[in-house]
């Protein structure tokens, strides 16, 4: 069924003010029969009383599936790095990806000095975001799978089936910035990689 | 086994990576059979989400089949065919017991604020996620349940999160009959939202974005009155015009962190970080809402503040209600939802892309080509 873009501006009071400047109640534009008969489903939901997240607390333990009181704990935990916050690392925790390096330094700082509730907590973990980012490019070239930003960017999604992918662009405000948010760090890698050659040739010249 | 991983901000690869084994006595391996791409992955994507590290496997949208099971484990089978909320909650802390999954507070060493979520940084837990051909899920015996026989393995991906999300958003707005409803944003969220919107009794349902492609989608699946924000140059003003100045009695919030709308706003959250979201859409809602209203959020925003209006939200009375979605919590009513084709999630897929091509997929969705509203993604092992 094909529905209004916009509706007709029509008043809802009877003395032709907008329906904000009297104390009159908004009519429905449609009955509830008529919605019923337009929109599968309408009103299958209406008593607020029984959605599935009314009330917002139901205590209900029993009814989760667990069969514990308290988890048993994961091996592993000593060492792992947690929120403050936290009376201690939680029963079960993630295991992807420890820290590592000078990166896992700079979040494991985050995690010991800062709460949650800190700026420099968040500062930190995104400053170590980029050190973990830029170190694993570094070494990535020391491998026979280096990084590859024509693969790894999908930019090659931009080529394939012509005209249609230009369609619906939602970055077209800022995409003249991803070009330098995303290659600019290679560019300026690249820039400094050709002056430290430039220098290190003419020293061996002079 | 073979897994999208992280290599730093818009960029990604598929790398053989170890298969995850049981390390809790409640552990499960799931064999991913089906995955998506979630809009709220883009925000790990574009490097926002704080602690997203190098080599991570995001993914908290699959479906699966049970692989392995650990020692405690007594309600799944090695060969049952699961859906897996985005949650990670261990059903038995004093959040988990009052219904409240999504901020279980056993399950997250890293932070207190936010709960578990597969694949969804350090912040959320470390839990490697499911855009991969296998991957572990805690707590098997609360989170996982059976996809049911009648269920189309799209609709089961879809209910992991964007559906219920959509679902719970409504509820959050605590629609009254014959309310006017806006939806901030026509994505998968947007969507489902609208549509659960009329369930609840909307008399009005108004979805706002900017995407011709989205708000035909809103039209022909939420059935719902579109306004494209690029027409106006005041989106609020327009909303107010459209309710007799009154403002809607609801407005649900359907965006998240990377709100197009304000090119300034845009560069100091999603591209500078100086933002935990760009705030365009939450104080447009806050705007456009009428004084005594509620304003639901169900967009994903980082831990760091963002610029909201907070002022006009007290001055005008509002109630500001959000949350992550307890997922588990919405399934039962879901399904007979859509099994009686009130909700029909399945409808806003658009791509479908194999693992290996998981690159050209984020970039597809990010840019939004080719008319993307959700993107799957197919595991090489399913």
């Amino acid at each position: 069924m094909s529905q209004p873009t916009t509706r007709d501006r029509d008043t809802s009071s009877a003395d032709g003010l907008p329906i904000a400047y009297v104390p009159d109640r908004p009519r429905m534009r449609e009955t509830p029969e008529q919605l019923r008969a337009r929109i599968p489903g309408w009103g299958a939901d209406l008593d607020p009383a029984d959605r599935p997240s009314h009330p917002k607390l139901q205590y209900s333990p029993d009814s989760t599936g667990a069969h514990w009181r308290f988890p048993e704990r994961q091996a592993g935990a000593e060492g792992r790095e947690r929120s403050i916050e936290h009376a201690f690392v939680t029963p079960v925790f993630g295991t992807a990806q420890p820290l590592h390096g000078v990166s896992g330094m700079i979040r494991r700082l985050a995690y010991r000095r800062y709460s949650e509730a800190r700026f420099g907590h968040w500062l930190l973990l995104i400053f170590g975001d980029r050190v973990d980012a830029w170190g694993s490019h570094l070494r990535s070239f020391a491998t026979l799978h280096p990084d590859n930003p024509i693969t790894q960017t999908g930019i090659r999604s931009e080529l394939s089936a012509s005209g249609t992918m230009r369609r619906g662009r939602s970055d077209r405000r800022h995409h003249l910035l991803d070009p330098v948010i995303v290659a600019g760090p290679w560019v300026i890698a690249a820039g400094g990689l050709v002056l430290g050659v430039r220098r290190f040739r003419r020293r061996a010249a002079g | 086994m073979r897994a999208m991983t992280y290599r730093g901000p818009y960029k990604l690869r598929v790398e053989e990576k170890d298969r995850p084994r049981i390390e809790h006595p409640n552990d499960a391996i799931v064999r991913v059979q089906l995955a998506a791409i979630c809009g709220s992955d883009l925000h790990l994507y574009h490097g926002m989400m704080p602690d997203t590290r190098i080599g991570h496997t995001f993914g908290h949208e699959f479906i699966g089949v049970v692989d392995e099971i650990g020692s405690s484990v007594q309600h799944l089978q090695v060969g049952d065919r699961v859906m897996v909320p985005f949650n990670i909650f261990c059903g038995s802390c004093w959040f988990c017991a009052r219904g409240l999954f999504s901020n279980c507070h056993n399950v997250n060493a890293n932070a207190t604020a936010v709960g578990g979520i597969y694949g969804y940084s350090h912040t959320t837990g470390g839990y490697d996620g499911g855009q991969a051909e296998y991957v572990r899920v805690p707590f098997a015996d609360v989170g996982p349940v059976k996809i049911p026989e009648w269920m189309h393995d799209e609709d089961a991906v879809l209910l992991t999160d964007a559906a219920a999300t959509g679902y719970f958003g409504a509820q959050l707005g605590e629609i009254a009959e014959g309310d006017t409803v806006v939806v901030l944003g026509a994505g998968p969220v947007g969507l489902v939202a609208a549509q659960s919107a009329w369930l609840m009794g909307a008399g009005r349902v108004i979805v706002v974005d900017h995407l011709a492609e989205r708000l035909e989608k809103a039209r022909t699946m939420a059935h719902a009155e579109t306004l494209d924000y690029d027409e106006y140059e005041d989106i609020v003003v327009e909303l107010k015009q459209q309710t007799d100045h009154l403002g809607a009695d609801v407005v649900i919030e359907a965006v998240g962190a990377e709100a197009d709308g304000s090119c300034l706003q845009h560069i100091a959250a999603a591209k500078l970080k100086l933002q935990g979201g760009s705030p365009v859409a939450l104080n447009w809602a806050i705007d456009a809402v009428r004084k005594g209203g509620t304003v639901a959020v169900v967009g994903a925003y980082g831990p760091i503040q963002s610029a909201v209006k907070f002022g006009d939200a007290v001055n005008k009375g509002l109630t500001l209600r959000m949350n992550q979605t307890p997922v588990k919590r919405q399934w039962p009513r879901m399904f007979e939802h859509i099994r009686n084709g009130h909700l029909t999630p399945r409808e806003m897929v658009t791509h479908r892309f194999p693992l290996e091509e998981i690159g050209e997929a984020y970039h597809v969705f990010s840019a939004k080509l080719d008319g993307c509203i959700k993107p799957l993604i197919l595991p090489s092992a399913s």
